[in-house]
């Protein structure tokens, strides 16, 4: 070995040793507004505009009529909105179900918090679906006793609030708060009777504190989401027209 | 341990003998930085928020998130861009396209690495691996066992960079999928319990893989007020051990700062998460000094 060798080796070890060496000394922490002080990137502000631009063209594309504004707040126990939303996830959902097991769902209970936005007089849209209905819950069927079913008329009593129903149930409440009616189709709630309930699968797992939904014969999973409902329900309207009704009212005396 | 140090210790000197005087100047000029930008549950937010929204009007925005990653880039070439899960769901941009956006940007951006959040599942264990070939970055998750599902070889359990010449393991960390993400939704996915995964995974990077940094990217939560035993980002950096910092989400907690924890030996953990949507950058700048003492408790931090 030269000089030169082992310069070059002492070098090296000198390199490496100095990476081995490095010690964490200092750690600097902060956050970072992103803000309209920060400039737009115009690279990825071009890249999303087309994807943009499709998105809104399509949420914005008209699919109905409102002929008035509706809203979660305009009735104690049953709403406009509401009455439309559990009507739809049963026009909707009961094709579906009905072609997959050849049954017809009974009836529909979803949740007055489930409305997210109020419906506003003029042109429906996709985005008006998304803005009623953001989250991703999806439609599920769940096989019900008779007995449960007149646990749910219970817990709607005792909550008062207009959780939405759909049209084939009606509950009267007397004047101090109980039921004092409750038919699905025309017809008395039959204790031993099996019933096909449609709700969504936030309540389903007992969501609002419902807890009726368990134990339960059978679950049908749609795969339909409750915003999907609403859209496929707008395009076949050309002009909503929600009523406020008698299916869950309270009796004055 | 003390042989190796012996021996860098004696190459040192005679390295110091060979080339005299030379050798102080260099090491001075060797300090190194390396810069960690982190986002969290950034839930399809790839638009700023509008003028009109009540709470983060004009916030936020990827195109704008880029600039200031680049300028930040261009100031420290050694600049990791992690993300801690919950890329997906939130605004239609997801309902349309499914993530392919999502993972188009984050590319562009040059994200290096993220962990798989449970939103990322709501279009399915399926949908996220249909999104795979537009995520030039990868993902990495410990705890999550994905063996018998489509995801299977495609998640790493950490991934090691090497930053001018500093060696930095990252492990990823998921929540507890049951009741929190339909089982139709991540089918097979295995979830393990992320103590004990962390614990083996600081080992294997610390000890087995001598890396300089240990950093968790995490979605398992900053803490849970009302049950505090559960196991969240807080309990993690109390009970592990050679993990210097925890990047977390799915809590959305927006810290103005980063937490300084102490681990099960007594030194210092940072924990930090930016909240959510892309209203903010986390930055941690690690600073490195050769042949310096640290403290007993570890490195200085400046928060």
């Amino acid at each position: 070995m030269t000089i030169k060798h082992i310069l070059k080796l002492c070098l090296l070890l000198l390199i490496f040793s100095c990476n081995n060496d490095s010690h964490l000394t200092k750690i600097e922490g902060k956050r970072l507004d992103i803000d309209e002080n920060i400039a737009t990137n115009q690279t990825i502000e071009d890249f999303i505009k087309p994807y943009r631009e499709s998105v809104n063209k399509n949420l914005d594309s008209v699919i109905s009529y409102a002929p008035d504004t509706y809203s979660k707040s305009d009735g104690e126990l049953n709403t406009a909105i509401g009455n439309l939303m559990a009507d739809a996830v049963y026009d909707e959902g009961n094709i579906v179900f009905n072609k997959r097991t050849g049954k017809n769902i009974d009836f529909v209970l979803l949740n007055h918090g489930g409305i997210r936005a109020i419906i506003s007089k003029g042109n429906i849209t996709p985005r008006t679906a998304y803005e009623v209905m953001p989250f991703e819950n999806s439609v599920v069927v769940v096989a019900l006793k008779g007995e449960q079913v007149l646990q749910m008329m219970t817990y709607l009593s005792k909550a008062k609030r207009a959780h939405p129903v759909s049209r084939q149930l009606q509950l009267t409440l007397n004047k101090n708060g109980d039921v004092s009616s409750a038919t699905v189709n025309g017809e008395p709630i039959n204790k031993e009777k099996a019933y096909y309930v449609a709700s969504n699968d936030y309540l389903y797992n007992g969501g609002d504190r419902m807890t009726f939904f368990h134990p339960n014969d059978s679950l049908y999973v749609l795969d339909y989401k409750i915003r999907n409902v609403l859209i496929d329900y707008f395009k076949k309207k050309d002009t909503l027209n929600p009523k406020r009704d008698n299916r869950f009212i309270q009796l004055n005396n | 341990m003390k042989r190796r140090q012996f021996i860098q210790q004696s190459t040192a000197a005679t390295a110091l003998v060979g080339l005299g005087g030379l050798g102080l100047q260099s090491f001075s000029a060797t300090a190194k930085k390396i810069t960690i930008l982190h986002t969290n549950d950034v839930h399809s937010h790839i638009d700023p928020f509008g003028p009109d929204d009540g709470r983060n009007a004009n916030k936020g925005g990827v195109a704008r998130r880029a600039t200031l990653v680049d300028s930040i880039r261009k100031e420290n070439p050694n600049t990791l861009l992690l993300d801690a899960g919950d890329i997906f769901q939130g605004t239609p941009y997801f309902n349309y396209y499914g993530g392919e956006l999502e993972f188009k940007l984050m590319s562009m951006l040059k994200y290096d690495l993220a962990t798989i959040g449970n939103h990322d599942f709501d279009n399915g264990i399926d949908g996220l691996y249909a999104q795979l070939p537009h995520a030039d970055f990868e993902f990495v998750s410990a705890n999550y066992d994905f063996s018998n599902t489509v995801m299977d070889t495609h998640v790493k359990p950490y991934k090691i960079f090497v930053k001018d010449g500093i060696k930095i393991g990252i492990f990823g960390l998921g929540i507890q999928l049951e009741g929190l993400v339909d089982k139709n939704m991540y089918k097979e996915t295995v979830y393990n319990s992320p103590i004990e995964i962390a614990q083996d995974m600081s080992r294997i990077l610390k000890e087995e893989q001598s890396c300089d940094l240990v950093i968790c990217l995490s979605h398992i939560g900053y803490n849970y007020k009302k049950y505090p035993d559960r196991v969240s980002d807080l309990n993690l950096a109390r009970a592990t051990k050679d993990i210097d910092l925890i990047i977390g989400g799915h809590t959305h907690t927006f810290l103005p700062k980063p937490t300084i924890e102490k681990n099960s030996a007594g030194k210092n953990v940072l924990v930090n998460q930016v909240g959510a949507y892309g209203l903010y950058l986390g930055k941690i700048d690690f600073y490195f000094e050769p042949g310096k003492d640290v403290k007993a408790d570890g490195a200085s931090i400046i928060v």
